[in-house]
């Protein structure tokens, strides 16, 4: 038998509700589940203070300061090569052999597991390079690893860029730097900021890699040389030792609403200075 | 009459596929130049070789040669930056920048440098009332170019290229989507601006190169056919193309 049109109609219908609603009944599962844990265990005196007994007691206040430092350093390093890359493969050569290296190099770096990187960051950065379990490492090895989403990211932004736009500032006898910075740039800003978003997660969120280059030392890190513990490598010890669970979803909780927060801000910061 | 720009058997092609051929045409300082012709027969080609906006083009490829004031505008020596202050160009579909009013207009005066703000403003101003803006605007010239309707960003994109105080102003079929009332006040503006500037004009249809152009040259498929006065190319041409084109047999 036939569907009538009607049917089909209400059949297709009811099937991608039915996937929208599922896929977001268990992401909410998941995150109100862990805030449901963890919030309670969150207080001042948690976010302020050292960890105590290997984090069976007290807070988290270096692993917080670890986790902004690595990210920060790992952002600070990857935006501008990726953004640069980006501007490079988009406005700067002609599709040709270098670019397709350079794109084939990309996209195999994001295909890669994180704990590979994390390897790569021991033997290089950790050993070879003597910087040693650091925050510097620990940065290093996030930079390398969100390069690929940053360059993708931007590329897209920046291929997004009407072409009529370039010709308007060329036709307007600006030169090439200033059609970039002047015209390219500001209109792929908002895309370019999305990818670097897209990165900030990952760092936040990454564990195996930072273990081996950043290390897992409790103390507050000072300076990049210092080895540093992330709150997503203090959860993981915490769970997979069974030190305290209580502990490590509090743990989890600040990590998600951490993102969260950082996402609101840059978004925010956007939409302020992005037309 | 001086010639501004002399064409000489200037040939283009796209990756090897020739859209002009042997071109020879002068370009006589404050005229309006009508360049006429159908659909894909080479005109845009011709107006972006003009001011070098051809160069941001792959694979392409020309013989012969344009002067502009007598001087090769493809000499070594000539950089395409300088070439594009003279030779202003404004496109077939309005072309605002994602920026205000004023930053669109004041733009071309900024990459140039050397201008302090109240000239820049004064210039602003000055490129907005030849282009028959000023009192549309005026008040609002710092909301987004964006939300001006589509006549209003035609005219915005002349005193965009007015501001720069040009030489010749390049205009590609730029009234193809606007409204009689906006297209008549972009053709007043042009006819103003004659006594300063020599403008080349595509006209979207040959009404327009009736009402406005001293003379006309006719393309078609890359051949200039014919070039004269535009009352002779609109009532006696020598050729019969010509004829059946402007008395609008095909086309």
């Amino acid at each position: 038998m036939k569907l009538s049109t009607r049917s089909g109609e209400r059949i297709a219908k009811i099937l991608i509700w039915t996937a929208a609603v599922f896929v977001l009944a268990v992401l909410l599962f998941i995150i109100i589940y862990i805030l449901a844990r963890g919030i309670p265990v969150i207080s001042w005196s948690f976010l302020t203070e050292m960890p105590r007994s290997m984090g069976r007691e007290g807070g988290i206040a270096s692993a917080v300061v670890g986790t902004l430092l690595v990210t920060t350093v790992a952002i600070l390093i990857a935006a501008p090569f990726g953004i640069g890359t980006a501007f490079y493969l988009a406005e700067y050569t002609k599709e040709g052999v270098i670019t397709r290296i350079i794109r084939f190099c990309a996209e195999s770096l994001a295909g890669i597991p994180s704990i590979v990187y994390g390897l790569f960051g021991f033997i290089f950065f950790v050993i070879y390079l003597n910087l040693g379990w650091s925050v510097l490492s620990g940065g290093l090895t996030l930079a390398f690893m969100i390069l690929p989403t940053i360059i993708r990211t931007s590329e897209e932004a920046i291929l997004a860029v009407p072409k009529i736009y370039r010709e308007v500032s060329f036709s307007l006898s600006a030169t090439k730097t200033q059609t970039i910075f002047k015209v390219v740039l500001p209109s792929a800003l908002r895309g370019i900021a999305n990818g670097i978003i897209l990165g900030l997660g990952r760092c936040i969120a990454e564990t195996a890699a930072v273990m081996l280059t950043a290390g897992s030392a409790l103390r507050m890190a000072f300076s990049l040389f210092d080895s540093t513990r992330t709150m997503a490598v203090h959860f993981y010890i915490l769970a997979v030792e069974g030190i305290s669970m209580e502990n490590a979803y509090g743990t989890a909780a600040l990590l998600i609403i951490l993102i969260f927060l950082i996402n609101v801000v840059f978004n925010a910061l956007v939409n302020r200075f992005v037309r | 009459m001086h010639s501004k720009f002399e064409i000489i058997n200037f040939s283009f092609y796209y990756n090897e596929k020739r859209v002009l051929n042997s071109l020879n045409l002068n370009i006589r300082a404050n005229e309006i130049l009508s360049v006429l012709g159908p659909a894909n027969s080479g005109i845009t080609t011709l107006l972006r070789a003009l001011n070098r906006l051809s160069d941001l083009d792959r694979g392409v490829r020309f013989e012969g040669d344009i002067l502009l004031d007598g001087k090769s505008i493809f000499a070594p020596d000539v950089s395409a930056t300088a070439l594009r202050r003279r030779v202003g160009m404004v496109f077939e579909v309005p072309t605002p920048l994602p920026i205000s009013i004023y930053e669109n207009i004041a733009y071309g005066l900024k990459v140039n440098g050397k201008m302090s703000k109240n000239q820049i403003s004064e210039r602003v101003e000055y490129a907005l009332r030849k282009a028959a803006l000023w009192d549309e605007v005026k008040d609002r010239q710092h909301i987004p170019a964006m939300s001006l309707s589509g006549g209003q960003q035609q005219r915005m994109c002349i005193a965009r290229v007015i501001a720069l105080n040009p030489e010749v102003i390049l205009i590609d079929r730029s009234c193809s989507g606007l409204d009689p009332i906006s297209t008549a006040k972009f053709e007043e503006s042009l006819v103003e601006l004659k006594e300063q500037v020599t403008v080349v004009l595509a006209p979207h249809n040959v009404q327009q190169a009736s009402r406005i152009s001293d003379r006309i040259a006719f393309i078609l498929m890359g051949d200039l056919v014919e070039e004269g006065p535009c009352e002779k190319i609109l009532t006696t041409p020598d050729d019969k193309r010509t004829y059946d084109y402007v008395t609008g047999r095909f086309g």
